[in-house]
């Protein structure tokens, strides 16, 4: 019997039929923020890079990173960064098999949303 | 064809194939940035803005230098490993193959140069 229906498993349900809910959000959410990131840390190591090469050229990015679009591509970059942390560690306390109920699960996504405001907050004012 | 189990007629047909070494090098990176993310935050910015002599003394120091450092090279591990996840649930093919490999060497190019940067600063 296993030799039939090779090739024709069954897929899962198409996205579009779902309604967006607070779980699969999130988790979009930290895959969006997570891969973002990489556009923050490139302009990082450019940064950096800069600063290695002459103080004229590290005056001219570091112009740019504080420009006022600098600080909103950073500011924007501390919020998907502070979020992907608290989504990653809610991620790390499922898989030690804890938060699993959809309640938990949807209570630590408000406290990710919610928590990766208030850290952009502070950092924006510390920083 | 009689002669195979269903098991063995079964193993490898799945969507996943492999996947605990990737998922334990996410949960390794992940705890590593745990610590490194707020530590590298909280010294580097600070130090976006100033002049580059400070900038040249700030990271002259070993502390800020190595959480950096750090941060930099996990995190850009961190996201090579997370964009093939991406990569592999969006892009098919050959165009699979060639993103993934773009990813790679981008992620490591992206690492050299921050810690060569670093280097050159520190030392």
């Amino acid at each position: 019997m296993a030799d039939v229906n090779r090739g024709n498993r069954p897929l899962s349900p198409h996205l579009a039929i779902y309604r967006p809910q607070l779980t699969s959000m999130t988790s979009i959410l930290t895959r969006i923020t997570g891969n973002a990131l990489l556009i923050s840390t490139l302009l990082v190591v450019w940064w950096f890079l800069s600063a290695a090469i002459s103080p004229e050229y590290f005056a001219y990015a570091d112009g740019v990173l504080t420009s006022w679009f600098g600080d909103i591509v950073l500011t924007l970059s501390v919020l998907g960064l502070w979020y992907h942390t608290l989504a990653g560690l809610r991620h790390l306390i499922w898989d030690m098999g804890y938060g699993l109920e959809v309640e938990q699960a949807e209570k630590m996504g408000i406290v990710c949303l919610v928590g990766s405001v208030v850290l952009t907050l502070i950092t924006v004012l510390v920083v | 064809m009689a002669y195979l189990t269903d098991r063995k007629r079964a193993a490898g047909l799945g969507a996943a194939k492999t996947g605990t070494e990737h998922h334990w090098s996410m949960m390794v990176s992940s705890v590593a940035l745990l610590l490194l993310v707020p530590l590298f935050v909280f010294t580097v910015g600070p130090v976006i803005g100033s002049s580059h002599g400070e900038m040249v003394a700030y990271f002259a120091k070993p502390f800020p230098a190595i959480v950096a450092a750090l941060t930099l090279t996990v995190g850009l591990m961190h996201f090579k490993n997370g964009a093939q996840t991406l990569i592999e649930d969006y892009v098919h093919g050959p165009a699979k193959k060639l993103t993934i490999i773009g990813v790679i060497c981008l992620s490591y190019a992206a690492a050299g140069t921050a810690l060569f940067s670093i280097a050159r600063i520190a030392l």
